[in-house]
């Protein structure tokens, strides 16, 4: 970094490209006023409570339920998506097989289709009647309205996220690693755990706290398979837009609070489990 | 002869990177297998070391053929180009790798890889981390992690490419004098004719896939039997004259 | 990255063992290689076709459940037409405002170094890890009846949140940071000395834009923009707050699926559903496309 502060600047401290002022201003103020400003005024509005009123409204037993709610599953979803994930990264990129590229290009599906169609297509499927939940209705489980279904929604939109996590460093990884541990007689299993799963740690890492991080403010795709259940399957967001309709704002904004408080936490979290295992990359 | 090659061919979508080779090394003998880029060395180093298998031809080691036998059987110890040190791994773990993969048990996997520890002069450096080394130190560790589960034949690819050009003689030094106090077999690959000079007892010159001359440094240096061996060791010579 | 992955090989081009080195290692073991090789194959695409096929299935097959006729009396609605232009109309803001921020700001984060870079890259992150929902929230309490601005919009008979202004504000939130985050790994990558060596030689920060730096990000922009319309068109719980549900007047085509499935007139979802599955596929086309094309 230090080398490149000397190559910007010239003696009189002026950067030699131009354009600084100018793309600055751009970023700052578009940055301010379309995300910076309206997010303020959900602090802003917080700021208004005070404290007790505050706290009551998070550890009421319908706001706790949600944050459950949308924790758990959206936990177990980002587990499922990690197994999923990785084998799904393996099998693009180490072998070759007619519809390969066919499925890489299926990968970023959950991307490309909205949540509501999402949602009410995986209802349609998962409820009683549907194709799959009927098959599981008959063994007397029930999969849409429930937090099975939940889950289901959060594991679809959270897929690519660790696929796309993983690929870049699969497909990097240098062999010899795998080549040195098979020359030292270890077989292919334990050359996997041993050998090529801490390297791809960092990776999947990222890929589980960025479909955790989406499984908790997912709103579009579950909201329909969850079914609004008081208590039992009322994800978090879900709270907020009830509260909303009954105008209770502060409610709403307390519960949204939250939320992003969570999010920010883990997003600090992974980041700086990622930024402790890079500094084993150097070689 | 301890490592015989006959008659190997071995093609890569249509280049022939092994045609006819022929050669063998004697035990205890520190070989060199030397050419420029795209020569085919490389190649026969990894035929030799089960990671690639030759289309037709036979591979030998201690009279056992071993064209079948997959790579972790042979007894072969490989140091990589990049060393690739297992990076989640201490230097002692690193070590006792190929021991653990044996079910050897723990007193025993102390005290080999305490001994290779003590033999590369890395005895308090156990503990640490491949990216906490130096990349002769990486070199090192390397080396001992290959000798770890006492292989027949040491094989080295380009061992010294990934090192400072400063610290390089020292550590072609170091590495001779390393094997000659193991006493294992060793062949290595590499492109820099003086490396190959001033290490190897016996130098294989490839070019184009097909060997041109074996014989000592002196014999290749002073009685090349082809043009080309003539040429690469002239343009070598005439680099260690300039920097001289 | 192919390029990298041969890297280490370079030094002797005819060592590449990539090819060779699953089938050979273990000959002993290449059956049992191959066994697991199709296991794993066959798990992943039965996940994929569980998971991602069967719900597109679904939606065509529904959509097509009570005839044709029916399907083109959903599609062809007056609602269905209005919620279509709004939700084209929001994309196409989007798409324009977050490509110019993404352009100027990758350009700023790349190309300059000054205090901050990373703290302002956080902050442009934001909207990638907030709900939908959250993010609708903040413009009611921004340009709401409870929120700051609130009196003073009213005064001067300003209507942005339940109508077409809220709309494309919240579409340009959750999609703010796609085009920037495409952009600035190619920006890093390039370095700028090529910029240098422009500005060097007198150009202006317009020519050396377009001369230098926008050859190297053409396709990373496209790609970003295709990103960006996915998202834009697709999104649900942000429009779904600041909308109010106006039939007809603020209702996006993702609301309008919503609001059909909720009068439980399920064929008509799903024939709306199927207008944003074509779209979807097609962005998914152009997509692969682009990188096709970009290798």
């Amino acid at each position: 970094m230090e080398q490149q502060i000397v190559k910007v600047k010239n003696k009189k401290g002026v950067r030699v490209i131009p354009g600084f002022g100018f793309s600055m201003g751009i970023t700052l103020f578009m940055l301010s006023i379309l995300v910076l400003i309206p997010l303020a005024s959900i602090f802003i509005s917080t700021a208004q409570l005070d404290f007790k009123e505050f706290i009551d409204i998070v550890t009421s037993r319908q706001i706790v339920s949600g944050y459950v709610v949308s924790l758990s599953c959206s936990f177990i979803a980002a587990l499922v998506n990690v197994v999923f994930g990785l084998m799904l990264a393996w099998v693009i990129e180490r072998y070759e097989f007619p519809g390969r590229r066919l499925m890489d290009g299926l990968i970023e599906l959950p991307f490309a289709l909205p949540t509501a169609v999402a949602g009410i297509s995986l209802t349609y499927l998962y409820s009683d009647q549907g194709w799959i939940g009927s098959v599981f209705a008959k063994a007397g489980i029930k999969i849409a309205y429930t937090r099975i279904g939940i889950t289901i929604a959060m594991i679809f939109v959270g897929i690519p996220f660790v696929v796309r996590s993983v690929q870049p460093v699969l497909e990097k990884l240098d062999r010899q690693y795998e080549e040195a541990a098979l020359m030292l007689g270890a077989g292919r299993t334990y050359t996997f755990f041993r050998v090529i799963l801490p390297e791809l740690f960092p990776a999947l890492l990222a890929g589980f706290g960025l479909a955790f991080a989406r499984g908790i403010g997912e709103y579009g795709s579950v909201v329909f398979i969850a079914g609004n259940i008081p208590y039992k399957t009322q994800i978090a967001p879900l709270l907020i837009m009830t509260k909303l309709e009954q105008y209770k704002y502060a409610d709403a904004t307390a519960c949204a609070l939250v939320l992003l408080l969570i999010s920010f936490l883990l997003m600090l979290l992974i980041n700086s489990i990622q930024l402790h295992m890079q500094k084993f990359s150097k070689c | 002869m301890y490592l015989e090659m006959k008659n190997i061919y071995k093609t890569f979508d249509g280049f022939h990177a092994s045609n006819d080779v022929n050669f063998s090394v004697e035990k205890g003998d520190l070989a060199a297998l030397l050419g420029p880029s795209g020569s085919g060395k490389t190649t026969i180093l990894r035929m030799i070391a089960g990671l690639d298998t030759p289309d037709s031809g036979d591979i030998i080691i201690n009279n056992v053929r071993v064209n079948s036998l997959p790579g972790s059987k042979r007894g072969i110890g490989f140091v990589f180009q990049n060393y690739a040190l297992f990076r989640y791994m201490t230097v002692a773990d690193n070590i006792a790798f190929g021991l653990e993969v044996q079910k050897k048990s723990k007193a025993e996997i102390k005290n080999r890889v305490d001994e290779l520890l003590e033999l590369i002069s890395m005895k308090d450096l156990g503990k640490r981390y491949p990216h906490q080394l130096s990349g002769g130190q990486r070199q090192r560790v390397a080396f001992a992690r290959a000798l770890a589960p006492n292989p027949l034949l040491l094989l080295l690819d380009e061992p010294f490419a990934a090192i400072d050009a400063k610290v390089r003689r020292e550590l072609r030094t170091w590495l001779k004098d390393m094997i000659e106090q193991v006493g294992i077999t060793s062949i290595f690959v590499t492109h820099d004719q003086e490396e190959a000079m001033e290490v190897a007892d016996t130098i294989i010159v490839t070019n184009q896939g097909c060997v041109e001359q074996i014989g000592t440094p002196e014999e290749i240096c002073f009685h090349p039997q082809t043009d080309f061996v003539a040429e690469f060791i002239d343009a070598s010579r005439y680099k260690m004259m300039t920097l001289q | 990255m192919a390029k990298e992955v041969k890297k280490n090989y370079e030094q002797d081009v005819v060592g590449d063992g990539i090819n060779s080195i699953q089938k050979v290692i273990d000959p002993h073991k290449s059956e049992s290689n191959h066994i697991v090789k199709n296991i794993l194959i066959g798990t992943c695409a039965l996940f994929l076709f569980i998971m991602l096929i069967l719900p597109l299935i679904v939606v065509i097959i529904n959509a097509f459940r009570d005839g044709w006729a029916a399907y083109q009396k959903a599609v062809f609605d007056e609602y269905t037409v209005k919620a279509l232009q709004l939700t084209l109309l929001a994309t196409v803001s989007a798409v324009a405002v977050n490509t110019v921020f993404g352009i100027v700001a990758s350009y700023l984060v790349s190309k300059f170094y000054f205090r901050g870079r990373q703290i302002l890259s956080a902050l442009i992150d934001i909207p990638f890890s907030i709900s939908p929902v959250i993010a609708g929230l903040i413009f009611i309490l921004t340009f709401g009846n409870v929120g700051w601005m609130g009196d003073f919009l009213k005064s001067h008979g300003i209507k942005i949140v339940f109508a077409v202004p809220g709309i494309i504000l919240a579409t340009i939130f959750v999609t703010f940071p796609f085009v920037f985050r495409e952009l600035l790994p190619v920006l890093n990558a390039q370095g700028k000395d090529e910029e240098e060596a422009a500005a060097l030689m007198g150009a202006n920060g317009f020519t050396i834009f377009r001369k230098i730096t926008f050859p190297h990000i053409k396709w990373a922009l496209l790609y970003g923009i295709v990103l960006c319309t996915a998202r834009a068109m697709g999104e649900f719980g942000a429009v779904s707050v600041i909308s109010g549900h106006l039939r007809g007047k603020t209702n996006t085509l993702p609301l309008h699926v919503e609001i059909l499935y909720n009068e439980f007139n399920t064929t008509a979802a799903f024939a709306v559903s199927s207008l944003l599955v074509i779209m979807a596929v097609l962005i998914l086309i152009a997509r692969n496309l682009i990188e096709w094309k970009n290798k």
